[in-house]
């Protein structure tokens, strides 16, 4: 029990008082703008001859197979981002910023642009694929990818690995090694003090990892559509037919209520299993817990990790930048010719508005409305996820259901939300701040779970050891709080901005077209034939590609005036 | 003194009653995604008519449907473009329109005229039909399949790829022509032989267009690719070195494309009425009419419209396109995308 809950009268009354204020901001904002549209949605769509059995047994199978493939999906997720989490948490070796940067560059881009790069690499013409042929003289090619479960499974390591490495890495680089070396000295071998002492305390950040990569790829709609094909059916994919396809809103709504129901049930199943251990240890500058490989184990190690996240997270996305500066125009009789001629039409064409259309933004227009979207969001998913941080870092009975409801938009249906949006919502739909908005609900589950731990840790002995000495409860939290918060911070700062740069379904439900940003302009040029449509599309994923890297990499090295490194 | 304050202050009053010059009126259009317009085009009517246009794009049709049907009591636009025929009933019986018989319709001819209420007035068609790519059919001297029928033929093994018709309107265009000319039930048996003929079915045309088409910038693996009769026109328009031919062609035998009508219709319960009928009737009127081609790939409905070059020169419009009425459109939808579905992806 926190020491709070224990104590009668006005201490009972102020810790109430207390934790009231901390909830109030951010489940205020879940009641407007997750609860109310959701629940009118519903009101609105379903009646009672939709629960019929053979809507509910469909439902049920559908949800079978989005388990499942949510599932396996998380396992492989983990088994590539645990060790490239320690790699990056523990060893220092040339290029590693940009690589820890390259890593999280997948999670914002649109999918149909994640498709082609995946298509140019392992589809039918793709590289690989051509390269075998031409190797073993194979007369059709040998790799199918497109269109299995493969394919789903890999974009979703591809994609949400970046969740796993930044969320393990930074519990583990701010371990005290001093545990490590007590267990050393006691007599346990490397594997032993892995096995018995760093996991476990690992445990809440990987669980948590777990939950949210979960969540994602339950709702994953954009990767099943384009890269599953439409064999695969999960509920998202499922309610996106029924209710913007056939106009079938009831079905639909079923659909979202079952997707919901297995999503509390989830959240709640986690919130029970999560031990949220108070590991008030000593926290660790980051960069002192990192060293050069010192073995011949652990150079290998760091080789094997780099190649194998090089060919795994860069090379399906090198066709892009290499598709936007080769000549694209489909020549007539000249297929299997490699068109020779670099160019950089398509970067200057999109500056140009060749059709005197009425809604031509210029791509620095389309970067602008991007980043600025990002920056609200990344304001409002901090100043609602510090204090719904800083109440789950001492959770008590309270926390243990509120906690479930703050995970929840992650676990809904985006499609039906949207569909909420626009029935309560109405006029206000093109308000300029509902984009950030809606950014925010997805980003907030992350920022509080990046935040929850490092908040937890503050070491309760330091700051009464300041307040001893004269600090002021300001000067403490200056000096003893905000160095120990302000990775975390960045961290979770970096996560809201990659969530809002990449967020497409919401984003184009409510935006208006004077604003687009950079997904849905990149949308818009695929959606007409001709070669300069296509050029100027895989130009604009680059400079996505580009504009997060750059984004991350400054994040990261952010120095904040007055917070020293210790 | 006191007389001369009481005259000035009803003087005052009365030149508040007075008309007050207007500003400009504004007018809200919801349209589909795909919509487009030269910006000198809209400029021309709003300076005609004092008014300022805002445009809400909402999704694909489906999508923007969806949106207009949902806000009926409170409508966000005053006019919405994008209704076209396989969603021309849902959006009638859903009661979202006002009736306008706009003076334009007299022009328009009596085919496209699919709404005898005069609720949903017709702007634009377009034909979808497959698009094949020339220089792989030249390379393996393949002839073009001339009828439906010759899809299932061993030659072309692997060599088309269509869009699933429950998430994407040219492949739903596309199953309804094989519904017109093989009947219902007949087309499960024609979508069966092109399952077992290798047909690759996607979730929708950018996919199919680009990632599978090998005639179009994507270097596909398929030479057929279900799309619009005007793809070939844009692949030369679009194209940032001069093409001397496009590189690809419609396929237009009988009952191969599907004809889609598109719709505006002023939505029920508008606060700008007069203005919203000046902008129907702009949409219908030559300016904007010749406008559309080049900058939506779509026909205009009014007939003698000087239509692009490119469009004269590659796009094919088909002498029988396949079409089917709205209602029965609406009303089998589910059980054909249903039978389709158990058909082709089971």
């Amino acid at each position: 029990m926190a020491p709070e809950q224990s104590g009668a009268g006005p201490h009972r009354a102020s810790f109430w008082l207390r934790r009231g204020a901390l909830w109030l901001l951010p489940l205020s904002f879940l009641a407007a703008f997750f609860f109310l549209p959701f629940i009118r949605i519903l009101a609105f769509s379903l009646d009672a001859a939709t629960l019929s059995a053979a809507n509910l047994r469909v439902a049920l199978a559908t949800l079978g197979f989005t388990v499942y493939q949510a599932a396996l999906s998380t396992l492989l997720t983990l088994a590539m981002g645990l060790p490239a989490a320690v790699l990056f948490a523990r060893f220092r070796f040339p290029g590693r910023s940009l690589l820890h940067a390259l890593t999280a560059v997948p999670f914002m881009l649109p999918t149909v642009v994640v498709a082609a790069g995946f298509n140019a690499l392992l589809g039918p013409r793709g590289w690989a694929n051509l390269a075998l042929m031409r190797s073993f003289g194979l007369s059709s090619p040998p790799i199918a990818f497109v269109g299995t479960l493969g394919a789903i499974l890999v974009a979703h390591v591809f994609y949400n690995t970046t969740i796993v490495i930044r969320l393990v890495e930074g519990a583990l680089s701010g371990l005290d090694p001093k545990l490590a070396q007590a267990a050393r000295s006691l007599g346990a071998d490397a594997p032993r003090v892995w096995w018995r002492v760093i996991l476990p305390l690992l445990r809440a950040p990987l669980l948590a990892a777990m939950l949210l990569v979960f969540l994602f790829d339950f709702t994953s709609f954009g990767v099943i559509l384009l890269l599953g094909g439409p064999s695969f059916a999960t509920l998202e994919v499922q309610i996106y037919i029924e209710a913007l396809s056939l106009l079938n809103l009831p079905v639909a709504s079923l659909l979202a209520l079952v997707q919901l129901l297995f999503t509390i049930g989830f959240s709640v199943l986690y919130t029970r299993t999560a031990v949220r251990s108070r590991i008030q240890t000593a926290p660790r500058a980051a960069q002192s817990n990192r060293r050069r490989a010192a073995t011949r184990v652990e150079w290998l190690f760091i080789a094997g990790a780099v190649l194998v996240l090089s060919a795994f997270f860069v090379l399906p996305m090198l066709a892009l930048p290499l598709r936007s500066i080769s000549r694209l125009d489909a020549d007539r009789g000249d297929r299997t010719a490699v068109q020779a001629g670099l160019t950089t039409d398509y970067y200057s064409e999109l500056f140009i508005n060749r059709r005197n259309s009425i809604f031509y933004v210029p791509p620095i227009q389309a970067a602008a409305n991007s980043l600025t979207y990002a920056g609200a969001s990344v304001l409002l998913s901090l100043a609602l996820g510090f204090p719904a941080a800083a109440a789950l870092a001492k959770p008590g009975r309270l926390e243990k259901i509120l906690d479930p409801i703050l995970i929840l938009p992650l676990g809904a249906s985006a499609v039906t939300l949207g569909l909420g949006f626009i029935v309560t919502f109405g006029r206000w739909l093109v308000h300029p701040w509902m984009v950030p908005l809606a950014h925010t609900l997805v980003a907030l589950p992350f920022v509080v779970r990046t935040l929850q731990p490092a908040l937890a840790s503050l070491p309760e002995r330091l700051r009464q050891a300041a307040a001893s000495l004269g600090a002021s409860p300001f000067r403490s939290w200056q000096a003893v709080d905000w160095p120990i918060v302000r990775r975390a911070t960045l961290s979770a700062a970096g996560f809201a901005f990659t969530i809002s740069l990449g967020e497409f379904g919401a984003t184009s439900l409510l935006t208006r077209p004077e604003y687009p940003t950079i997904p849905i302009a990149i949308y818009r040029f695929l959606s007409q034939p001709g070669g300069a449509n296509y050029g100027q599309a895989m130009a604009m994923a680059t400079l996505l590609m580009a504009l997060t890297t750059i984004g991350i990499l400054m994040i990261e090295r952010l120095r904040l005036p007055g917070a020293a490194e210790f | 003194m006191q007389r001369f304050l009481a005259l000035s202050f009803v003087l005052l009053l009365l030149t508040a009653c007075a008309p007050q010059p207007t500003g400009p009126q504004s007018l809200t259009v919801m349209t589909h995604d795909s919509f487009a317009a030269t910006d000198s085009v809209i400029h021309a009517f709003e300076q005609a008519n004092n008014a300022k246009v805002s445009f809400i794009k909402s999704g694909d049709a489906g999508a923007a449907l969806n949106k207009a049907i949902l806000t009926k009591s409170a409508p966000l636009a005053d006019v919405f473009y994008g209704v076209d025929n396989t969603f021309l009933a849902r959006a009638l019986s859903a009661g979202i329109f006002e009736a306008y018989d706009s003076p334009a319709l007299s022009m328009i001819p009596r085919e496209f005229q699919l709404d005898s209420t005069d609720q949903a007035l017709p702007v634009d068609y377009g034909d979808v039909c497959i698009n094949y790519d020339k220089g792989y059919f030249a390379e393996h001297n393949l002839t073009v399949p001339a009828r439906l029928e010759d899809l299932t033929q061993p030659a072309y093994k692997r060599l088309l790829v269509t869009e699933n018709p429950a998430s994407s309107s040219p492949g739903l265009a596309f199953l309804l022509a094989t519904i017109k000319h093989f009947g219902d039930p007949g087309y499960l048996g024609f979508w069966g032989e092109l399952h077992r003929n290798g047909l690759q079915v996607v979730d929708g045309w950018e996919t199919a267009y680009y990632t599978n088409f090998s005639g179009s910038s994507g270097r596909g693996a398929q030479p057929m690719v279900v799309s619009y009769a005007t793809s070939p026109a844009a692949e030369v328009m679009f194209a940032t070195a001069p093409l001397q031919d496009s590189p690809t062609a419609s396929i237009i035998g009988p009952d191969m494309c599907f004809r889609q009508v598109e719709f505006v219709g002023i939505l029920k319960g508008t606060a700008h009425r007069s203005l919203a009928r000046k902008f129907v009737d702009f949409m219908l009127g030559a300016e904007f009419q010749a406008d559309m081609p080049a900058q939506m790939f779509v026909y205009p409905v009014v007939p003698a419209i000087t239509l692009p070059d490119a469009f004269i020169k590659y796009s094919q419009i088909p002498s029988q396109p396949a079409m089917l009425s709205p209602d029965e459109i609406a009303r089998n939808r589910d059980s054909w995308i249903e039978a389709w579905t158990n058909a082709v992806l089971h």
